[in-house]
């Protein structure tokens, strides 16, 4: 307990930076994530602006995003991260690449979801003299908005998990600290402690998301 | 008022060609109530979608009020669309918002402000005699409940027309009454000229002045109602008005 007590300092500047590195993460994959998976379904084969191959072309690039090992497109992407931030080391540099590979997470989770949207509300809102954007903003983001909310809890978690990959490249934050202060030290007990925390962490992130999912879901 | 002439609509499916409506052609006068009568498959529900565009005939012409409207723009189309009410046979109501809010979405969509959107919504739900469920969710209410809402939601702007695609067919015998009741008395208090689309005998002599018999996506007979006097000409009529209650 008393390395703990001494590594106190440390463990609350990785939790800020663990912080920091989501706020910027999930802002900028779910600001770029979400319109692409509202464009996809838009243009899926048999929606509103059926285009296959414009539909094809991304779905395709979701795909292989989705499919890279994190490690490897963290370290494929450097030169971009280094365009995007200046350096590519430390926690702004982290940014790019775990944004990058939630932005087609995001993408595809909100396509799904919107799937699920009654087509029959799509066409009275239609059927109103909606414009595509009104329909867009009125009938499926309100409709699909507790599977939204609930988008952005997983991706939260996930983010959690990446984001111990990324202490790699200097990234730091709490996943980072149990590597570093634990498992490559030798410190079992400051690992268990730390691991610990991130469960509570993630028990904090699925709870809240669940209680603001389901205070925006009016259809049970 | 409405003149559809010679709508024709085909839908290229994985088996096949499928001609839903095959050169229809039909005048519906302002204020009248007219139904479209017919089986399941008679292309009912697609030559009503073609009255607002929702389906876009391959072949015909769609007047309402001396316009072409194929020949309109897409943000003049819209327009026009903001004056044709709409009810479904599922209501489609939007589940996240209250009864209010589902009222209020077609004038929010004409950009109305949003005091004249208050004073609107009330009335229209003084017409359904629904005033205490304002703040309610559509998961609360009945069958009933949901399409009075429906109703409310599709004259809140004012429109010259209402289309009702099989209004009644998920409602039992009563409720149908009471929605019947809520079109006539629209039609007569507002002259909102309705078109009904339905596969229930007993809706269409309920309410209708004039009713449309279709098959397989030809228009077949049209036959006035008045009282128990009209003589189906066609089979098909025949077979549908012998029945007296439903099909």
């Amino acid at each position: 307990m008393e390395k703990i007590y001494e590594l106190m300092p440390q463990l609350i500047t990785a939790f800020g930076q663990t912080f920091y590195m989501g706020f910027f993460t999930l802002t900028i994959s779910a600001g770029l994530g979400i319109p692409l998976g509202t464009l996809l379904y838009l243009i899926r084969p048999g929606s509103m602006f059926e285009h296959r191959k414009i539909y094809w072309i991304l779905d395709s690039l979701v795909n292989i995003i989705r499919s890279f090992p994190f490690l490897i497109l963290m370290i494929a992407i450097i030169p971009f991260t280094r365009l995007i931030v200046g350096t590519s080391l430390g926690t702004n540099a982290v940014i790019v690449p775990l944004s990058i590979s939630a932005i087609p997470d995001f993408a595809r989770l909100i396509e799904q979801i919107m799937l699920d949207v009654n087509r029959g509300v799509i066409e009275m809102a239609e059927s109103c003299g909606a414009t595509t954007f009104q329909i867009v903003t009125k009938v499926l983001y309100r409709e699909a908005r507790s599977g939204i909310a609930n988008t952005v809890t997983i991706i939260s978690v996930l983010f959690v998990s990446y984001s111990t990959i990324a202490g790699v490249i200097g990234g730091g934050g709490i996943g980072d600290f149990a590597i570093r202060y634990g498992y490559y030290r030798y410190q079992p007990e400051v690992m268990f402690f730390t691991v610990i925390l991130i469960i509570m962490l993630v028990q904090i992130i699925q709870t809240t998301g669940r209680i603001i999912s389901t205070a925006l879901d009016k259809r049970v | 008022m409405i003149q559809l002439s010679n709508i024709t609509k085909v839908f290229h499916t994985a088996g096949g060609v499928l001609t839903a409506v095959d050169n229809v052609s039909v005048h519906i006068e302002k204020g009248e109530i007219f139904a479209f009568i017919g089986f399941s498959g008679a292309g009912k529900s697609t030559l009503i979608r073609c009255i607002n565009l929702l389906e876009k005939p391959d072949a015909g012409a769609v007047i309402v009020d001396n316009e072409n409207l194929l020949e309109l723009k897409k943000s003049e189309l819209l327009k026009r669309r903001q004056k044709v009410g709409m009810i479904f046979q599922h209501y489609n109501l939007l589940q996240n918002a209250t009864v209010f809010k589902n009222i209020s979405f077609p004038l929010e969509i004409a950009g109305v402000p949003k005091k004249q959107r208050h004073e609107r919504v009330m009335q229209c739900l003084e017409t359904v005699h629904l005033t205490d469920k304002i703040k309610d969710y559509p998961v609360k209410l009945s069958g009933g409940q949901k399409q009075r809402v429906a109703i409310a939601r599709a004259i809140v702007n004012e429109p010259k027309i209402l289309l009702c695609d099989e209004p009644t067919s998920a409602l039992d015998p009563q409720t149908t009454e009471t929605i019947l009741s809520y079109l006539k008395r629209i039609n007569e208090a507002f002259g909102i000229t309705i078109v009904i689309v339905t596969h229930e005998m007993s809706v269409a002599r309920t309410i209708c002045h004039r009713v449309g018999v279709m098959e397989r996506g030809c228009l077949i007979e049209t036959i006035t109602i008045n009282g128990d006097t009209e003589v189906p000409q066609s089979e098909f009529g025949k077979i549908l008005f012998s029945g007296g209650g439903g099909i």
